[in-house]
């Protein structure tokens, strides 16, 4: 069992939690996940590690809820327990010797560009940060994205917060202005990150995505997280889950990760259907 | 005693196929006392036994099987378990009819006509060993309750990475000998390919899990959720963490896919994803939060042990129509006879002699007004024809050009699995041939890494339980020689 040490509600859907786990918390690095399972019953999901702290063993994941899985998650509070926290997991992502880096976050994807923002600052890289939400209300880590940060651009889909638009804008008015990045980072819904790609190839910038498709064992058993990069099918859990976003087929990614959508909104309306006779 | 002369085995008793095929529960029902006895009577109790060679860990066979001609089941038990540290999976799994049953002198008995006398030309049917080893396997976990043995520890350590058959063989018989060994497995609960793999129906959970609790009631540790290669690596286990040796037993995982076009569509998977969201994580139960689509119509591709599994399992979750497409004849099908028996008698349709090249998609209209946008709608195969043998001495299938689409909505690949590079990648001094598998030295077991031995599929590629199982009984005795030696 692995012990949920503290949890914070970043915004009405999105919970950071950090977890007892001195293994993993030894070993993660930025870009590696972990897979948890909430109970005996539950299912295995994947979440990024978001950041540890190796001295007090912990390993913090960030959330948003979007299914049964995800709500029983948040139901949890400190003091509870995981049945299972196993990772690191996939290979940490490249980041030693970039100079001047765009790192581009997409709603809870911000969560996971997050703590590769922070190790680009850490050692010395000049570091973008292009960040979009919906709207104002679903903003998270504002304070710990302009804290790492040598430009924060702050976006939003309806103007409640920052400027009006969406990333590819901001981005493209960076390079536009004539910002020489050596490397685009995009992390968020895989529709931004497609869009983050065109536009990165019109420019030839070379930009890595970090995928999140559908996995079980996370280790290379299953072949369900298989995604087809420059024509040839890689495993997220084992060859990624970073890659060449200009080599990566989105829109079958789009396709793969909606395989289970009614089910899950099923699962999940059984779960909460739960959760409220429970309260009541 | 007197010698049962019949010359056919006592039929296992099986559930009705009709009704096996809509439920999980265990498909042979096991011999009863009686008919234990019958067919142990029926061994001629050879002076050279040829069936003994014939098993990989080669376990006693006329000695077990004479105790249970005279009724002491416990007895026999103990025969067996001196060589094999999982009777009750291998009685289950085990492909007989290629190892210790086919070599039965009794295949070369000629079955006399009981009229005139004389030869009719047919062989009598071997011993029913696979039946009797399970049962008194069976009897020995129903009836025998057992005094917990203490060891005496001689303090040294060793690690063993993965909790499969050779793992867990591995892990008991250096316990036995009073190592402390810690098993370390990547997934949420221990036993390998015989939880995720090898479903219910076929080989009982509670039994995969009593046989790991036995392991722990003579002192072996077992560590969860540890992914080896990622949260420590050997090195660490060796520097920091005091262990003498290793054994690495981490299987072939890694699913292989054909590279026909389609086969990134929705519902195809391979027969790793299927089972394992079915035996591991009990998708196919309502209170599993783990989803698997119910489909209509399967093909499977493959014919081994893994399709015939994936192919009963797929006719359970409720599909109309199983097909299983292989690309050879039917004797050429790899998987054990008795499955491919049991998989015919549920229903499942074999197209031999054919093989896949495209997956046919649904892409009418787009993903907002067809819901069965990007799924699976059909499966087109090429009819082949056996021309001469090739490396695998085995006939190689030709293409003809004459092809069919046959109308599936979903798609289970199952044509083998590669080593998982995780080790090799984190390990240095550990050296793989260039199939992905670890080379070791064929008579210790250890590989090019000194103290590092290693067994079972990631050594070989994917193969038999048993043979996983000799591989860590050798490599056992192997690593307590090499710890001996040091003193």
């Amino acid at each position: 069992m692995f012990r949920i040490v503290s949890k914070e509600v970043l915004n009405p859907t999105v919970t950071r939690m950090a977890i007892l786990a001195p293994f993993v918390s030894k070993k993660a690095k930025p870009g590696q996940f972990i897979i948890l399972r909430t109970d005996e019953n539950g299912e295995r999901i994947p979440l990024t590690v978001a950041g540890t702290d190796p001295v007090k063993g912990t390993v913090s994941i960030i959330f948003q809820v979007v299914g049964a899985t995800t709500e029983k998650l948040n139901h949890l509070q400190a003091g509870d327990s995981l049945a299972d926290f196993v990772g690191p997991l996939g290979r940490p992502s490249e980041l030693e010797g970039l100079k001047n880096v765009a790192v581009i976050g997409g709603g809870a994807g911000c969560a996971i560009a997050l703590p590769l923002a922070e190790a680009l600052h850490k050692q010395g890289t000049r570091v973008t940060s292009i960040v979009g939400f919906r709207c104002k209300d679903l903003v998270i880590l504002e304070k710990d994205f302009e804290t790492c940060s040598d430009k924060y651009i702050k976006m939003s889909d309806d103007g409640t917060w920052g400027t009006k638009g969406l990333v590819t804008a901001a981005l493209e008015e960076e390079i536009k202005a004539g910002v020489k990045f050596d490397e685009v980072i995009a992390i968020g819904p895989v529709i931004m990150m497609k869009f983050v790609c065109l536009l990165t190839k019109k420019y030839n910038v070379k930009t890595v995505v970090s995928m999140n498709p559908i996995m079980i064992d996370g280790t290379g058993m299953c072949g369900c997280c298989r995604i087809v990069v420059g024509g040839k099918l890689k495993f997220a859990c084992v060859d990624g889950p970073d890659f060449d976003g200009h080599e990566v087929d989105f829109d079958s990614a789009m396709l793969r990760n909606g395989q289970y959508r009614p089910w899950e909104r099923h699962k999940y309306e059984e779960t909460c259907n739960l959760f409220k006779k429970e309260v009541k | 005693m007197a010698i049962n002369m019949r010359p056919t085995k006592n039929p296992m008793p099986t559930q009705d196929p009709k009704v096996r095929a809509h439920n999980f529960d265990e498909v042979t029902l096991g011999y009863t006392e009686e008919m234990a006895i019958d067919e142990a009577k029926r061994c001629l109790d050879c002076k050279v036994p040829s069936c003994v060679p014939g098993c990989p860990v080669q376990i006693n066979i006329p000695a077990f099987i004479h105790e249970v001609a005279l009724g002491n089941f416990e007895k026999a038990y103990q025969i067996i378990s001196l060589s094999s540290s999982l009777p009750a999976v291998c009685g289950r799994v085990c492909p007989q009819e290629k190892q210790c049953e086919g070599k039965c002198i009794k295949n070369k008995v000629p079955v006399m006509d009981p009229v005139t006398h004389k030869p009719t030309g047919k062989f009598q049917e071997p011993v029913g060993i696979g039946r009797l080893e399970r049962f008194v396997s069976d009897y020995h976990r129903t009836h025998t309750c057992v005094a917990k043995i203490e060891i005496k520890k001689n303090g040294h350590k060793v690690a063993v990475i993965g909790s499969g058959p050779s793992g867990l063989t591995c892990a008991g018989d250096l316990a036995k000998k009073g190592y402390e060994v810690t098993v370390f497995e990547a997934l949420h609960v221990a036993g390998g390919v015989l939880m995720y793999g090898i479903p219910e129906f076929r080989l009982p959970k509670a039994i995969v899990q009593s046989e790991v609790q036995g392991l722990k009631d003579i002192g072996v540790k077992i560590e969860t959720d540890m992914v080896i290669g990622h949260v420590l690596s050997i090195d660490d286990l060796m520097t920091q963490y005091g262990f003498e040796a290793c054994f690495i037993g981490s299987g072939a995982g890694l699913p292989r896919f054909m590279n026909i076009p389609g086969e990134n569509a929705k519902n195809v998977y391979s027969a790793n994803e299927f089972l394992t969201r079915i035996n591991l994580m009990k998708a196919y139960k309502a209170d599993s939060d783990t989803p698997i689509i119910h489909p209509r119509s399967v093909a499977v591709v493959g014919g081994g042990n893994v399709a015939m599994d994936a192919c009963r399992c797929a006719l359970r979750l409720g599909a109309e129509h199983v097909y299983c497409v292989y690309r050879r004849g039917k004797e050429e099908l790899p998987a054990r006879k008795e499955e491919v028996e049991h998989a015919e008698q549920e229903g499942v349709e074999f197209h031999l002699l054919n093989n896949p090249v495209e997956i046919l998609e649904d892409l009418e209209g787009n993903p907002k007004t067809n819901p069965n946008y990007g799924c699976v709608k059909g499966i087109k195969i090429e009819k082949m024809e056996l021309g001469e043998p090739d490396a695998s001495g085995r006939r190689k299938p030709e293409p003809t050009g004459n092809f069919t689409t046959l109308d599936v909505d979903c798609v289970i690949m199952s044509i083998g699995t590669s080593p998982n590079p995780l080790i090799k990648n984190t390990t240095p001094g550990i050296e793989t041939n260039p199939h992905g598998c670890l080379i070791v030295n064929e008579a210790t077991n250890e590989t090019t890494k000194k103290a590092v031995y290693a067994g079972g599929d990631a050594v070989t590629g994917a193969a038999t339980v048993i043979l996983a199982m000799g591989a860590g009984k050798k490599a056992a005795k192997s690593i307590d020689e090499y710890i001996q030696a040091k003193k």
